[in-house]
């Protein structure tokens, strides 16, 4: 079979399994789009702004564990889409990002939409390849999914340049069904003995805690890990990323840690002596001030990552190696040992443990006439019974929703956790709903975030996504002002979003419904009835609180058993 | 402490410039940083010298590992190694200095390499710490240029750093 340049870029996206690709056209990648056109079985999806095509690729990916993939013209094409492709690389999201170019021939004469994309793109990319011959095009579109998808995974980008791609030009189209790097051997096996020697602590602990984070979830290890969480009858606490893995009702879940998280889960953190880590990185929002992070722990640490590993916290007994597998080995080894946990002092550990908890640090006024931002998350867990995917942008409103929504299962909660992307959320929800038709999608932002990339409630329409944005409006930039509120004796400098468009009537002149609710009282029935529009799109701007915090918090910088606990409180 | 990574790395465009760039995104400190191709034209060597607390050094390995580039990595200081840097030193020679510069530079085993009536340019090999050395020997005034590779290195016995 002999195709051209963007026939075999169509042929080989179809051979990998390819069925969505979000894009936005441009001269560069004219001869690929011609491609696509005569084509029925991948489907393109068409977004408003390219930045907007990374973030669906990435919910996608995220909602799936397939890689999303994306096409962009050259120039402001490439430079657009470099958010979406940071926020992916930021949390280990498998992406394929092809890029157009100019041609070969003009390549660094400043031609029209010329723009250096693989230097652009390299500190934010697992990898990335500008392709200079029409041979290496199928092999390196391989290569892509291969290192995108394989040991920490992240997005690849590949430059194209359009001579690449010319119609009239055509080769024999093979595509490798394997792939061999000798430079490129992610580690596919945790070592049993290290195995071994982790177990061992493990069984010897006496306030132990489990600290997971999103390569639970990457690599699908969520049964493993609350197998052998139960097993253990050991606590657990979870990242921001990590949340869903085990079960947000799961009796040994100690709720979030870090920056925003539980007295509890904070204060075991603190205390502990035997730390287990599992594909979580040890991100500052995560320890606060390193030198106060865990004073008392022995520290296992799993990972796929050798890098991640003593980064930034030094660790004891490192694993490196798949989370899912080292996870299945490590419950066998327990339970074909003769030897168990520490029942006594678990016992006792998990009666402090309780104490931490009656301390209630998530309370809020539940009686307030004003509608609390923790309440609309609770509502929306409600009247979604807690099975929706929730996406979200970034400020308060993601730390409610990550603290509210106790998620359940694994991929259902989507936020931008590393790069703290504001614009993530709608067009993250657009790749999930791609990816999941039938299921409910939910965005919780906030009225500035939501504006960054509000443009795609057009793509929602031309493609039927009935998302349902749950806007916490707050009139601010509500995580900026906590912070100077503070931290700056509350000058709010330049974090007030009072002006906004009138979003009911912005969302119904996309086509879509719009609603409006200000009363605490009338929360459920709004809520209930934005669902109950199964097929369309449902903007709900709900007025929340303007003057509430995200609580408990730790200052930058404290450390973990240095939190406020409510307004005005003292540090305890 | 002051480490010498040896690299092989695959001889694509982009190599040497992903090295340069994980330094400066990460803020590692970076001394000198040589490269050019092997016995196997689709591999380079790189030689870097960098110097850092164990922990740095450790991150530094590990990021460079992860580098799809790189095929393999030693850090040479780990070990017995030899150390080779080239320097071409140019110095103010008149009439009155030369005797003195020549001197010098036998005893750093040294060859002058071009000659003019006010000058004289010195070849010099070895450890870059022998190059220091010949710097500090000759009078600061008499510089006019100097030239180094950076050095490279290679591990000492029979075994090489190769697939
Ligand atoms: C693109 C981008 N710009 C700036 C920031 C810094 N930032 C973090 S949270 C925030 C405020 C978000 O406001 P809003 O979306 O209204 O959410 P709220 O905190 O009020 O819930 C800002 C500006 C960011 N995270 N991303
Ligand atoms: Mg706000």
């Amino acid at each position: 079979m002999e195709l051209s340049g963007g026939e075999i870029i169509v042929q080989c996206l179809k051979d990998e399994g390819v069925e969505h690709v979000f894009g936005y056209p441009g001269g560069a990648v004219l001869h690929i789009y011609d491609a696509f056109f005569k084509q029925k079985e991948l489907k393109h999806i068409l977004v408003r702004h390219e930045q907007a095509a990374g973030h669906a690729a990435d919910g996608y990916a995220r909602a799936t564990g397939k890689p999303g993939v994306v096409l962009v013209t050259s120039g402001p094409g490439a430079t657009n889409v470099v958010t979406g492709v940071a926020t992916a690389f930021m949390d280990s999201i498998p992406m394929v990002v092809l890029t157009g170019q100019v041609p070969t021939p003009v390549i660094g004469s400043d031609a029209f939409q010329e723009v250096d994309t693989v230097g652009i793109t390299r500190p934010c990319v697992k990898h990335n390849f500008l392709v200079k011959r029409l041979e290496d095009l199928a092999d390196t579109i391989k290569k892509a999914f291969y290192i995108a998808t394989t040991g920490r995974p992240g997005p690849v980008v590949i430059d194209i340049p359009k001579d690449i791609t010319d119609p009239g030009i055509k080769i024999p189209y093979h595509y490798p069904n394997k792939v061999k790097m000798r430079s490129y051997n992610p580690v596919v096996k945790g070592h049993l003995g290290q195995i071994k020697k982790a177990v061992k602590i493990l069984m010897e602990a006496e306030r132990p805690v489990f600290y997971t984070g999103g390569g639970v979830v990457l690599d699908d290890a969520a049964k493993p890990l609350t197998d052998l969480v139960d097993t253990l009858g050991f606590p657990i606490t979870q990242t921001l990323m990590g949340l869903g893995a085990y079960p947000g009702s799961g009796k040994n879940f100690l709720g979030m840690l870090g920056m925003h998280g539980t007295y509890e889960a904070n204060m075991a953190m603190h205390e502990t002596d035997v730390l287990i880590a599992v594909g979580a990185r040890f991100d500052d929002r995560v320890t606060g001030h390193v030198k106060q992070f865990c004073p008392d722990a022995t520290i296992i640490h799993v990972d796929i990552d050798p890098s991640s590993i003593s980064k930034n916290v030094r660790v004891d007994v490192p694993i490196v190696g798949p989370v899912k597998q080292v996870l299945k080995d490590m419950l066998k080894v327990v339970n074909e040992g003769d030897k168990k946990p520490k029942q006594q002092a678990l016992k006792k550990w998990w009666k402090q443990i309780d104490k931490w908890r009656a301390m209630d640090c998530m309370k809020y006024d539940k009686k307030s006439e004003l509608i609390k931002p923790q309440q609309a998350v609770e509502m929306l867990h409600k009247v979604t019974k807690g099975d929706a995917y929730v996406t979200s942008d970034v400020g308060q409103h993601q730390m409610f929703a990550a603290q509210f929504y106790r998620f359940d299962k694994p991929r259902r909660w989507i936020n931008s956790g590393g790069l703290g992307t504001m614009g993530f959320g709608l067009p993250a929800a657009i790749g999930v709903q791609m990816a999941h038709p039938k299921a409910e999608v939910a965005v919780v932002t906030g009225e500035s975030s939501i504006q960054m990339c509000i443009q795609e409630l057009a793509t929602c329409l031309q493609y039927d996504l009935p998302i349902k944005i749950i806007l916490l409006n707050n009139g601010y930039m509500g995580m900026v002002r906590q912070w100077q509120e503070f931290f700056y004796d509350s000058r709010y400098s330049q974090s007030g979003m009072s002006v906004t468009p009138d979003f009911v009537k912005l969302t119904e002149s996309y086509g879509h419904i719009g609603m409006r609710v200000e009363k605490s009282e009338d929360l459920e029935g709004a809520m209930k009835e934005a669902f109950s529009h199964k097929d369309r799109l449902v903007f709900l701007d709900v007025v929340v609180d303007p003057s509430e915090n995200v609580y408990p918090m730790i200052a930058a910088g404290k450390g973990h058993h240095e939190m406020y606990l409510s307004p005005g409180s003292e540090l305890v | 402490m002051r480490h010498i990574i040896s690299i092989l790395m695959e001889n694509e465009s982009g190599a040497l410039a992903r090295v340069a760039n994980l330094f400066t995104a990460r803020g590692y400190n970076i001394e000198s940083l040589t490269v050019a191709p092997t016995e196997d034209l689709s591999l380079s060597r790189m030689t870097l010298v960098t110097s850092g607390s164990d922990e740095i050094i450790e991150q530094i390995t590990k990021q460079l590992n992860k580098l799809v580039d790189v095929v393999k990595l030693v850090d040479l200081t780990e070990g017995g190694h030899l150390e080779r840097e080239m320097m071409m030193i140019k110095l103010r020679a008149e009439r009155t200095q030369r005797e003195e510069i020549k001197r010098l530079v036998d005893i750093f085993r040294g060859k002058i390499i071009d000659v003019t009536d006010t000058s004289y340019t010195v070849e010099l090999t070895g450890a870059a710490s022998k190059l220091n050395a010949f710097i500090e020997a000759v009078n600061e005034e008499l510089i006019i240029e100097v030239v180094r590779t950076g050095p490279s290195g290679i591990g000492r016995g029979p075994k090489g750093l190769s697939l």
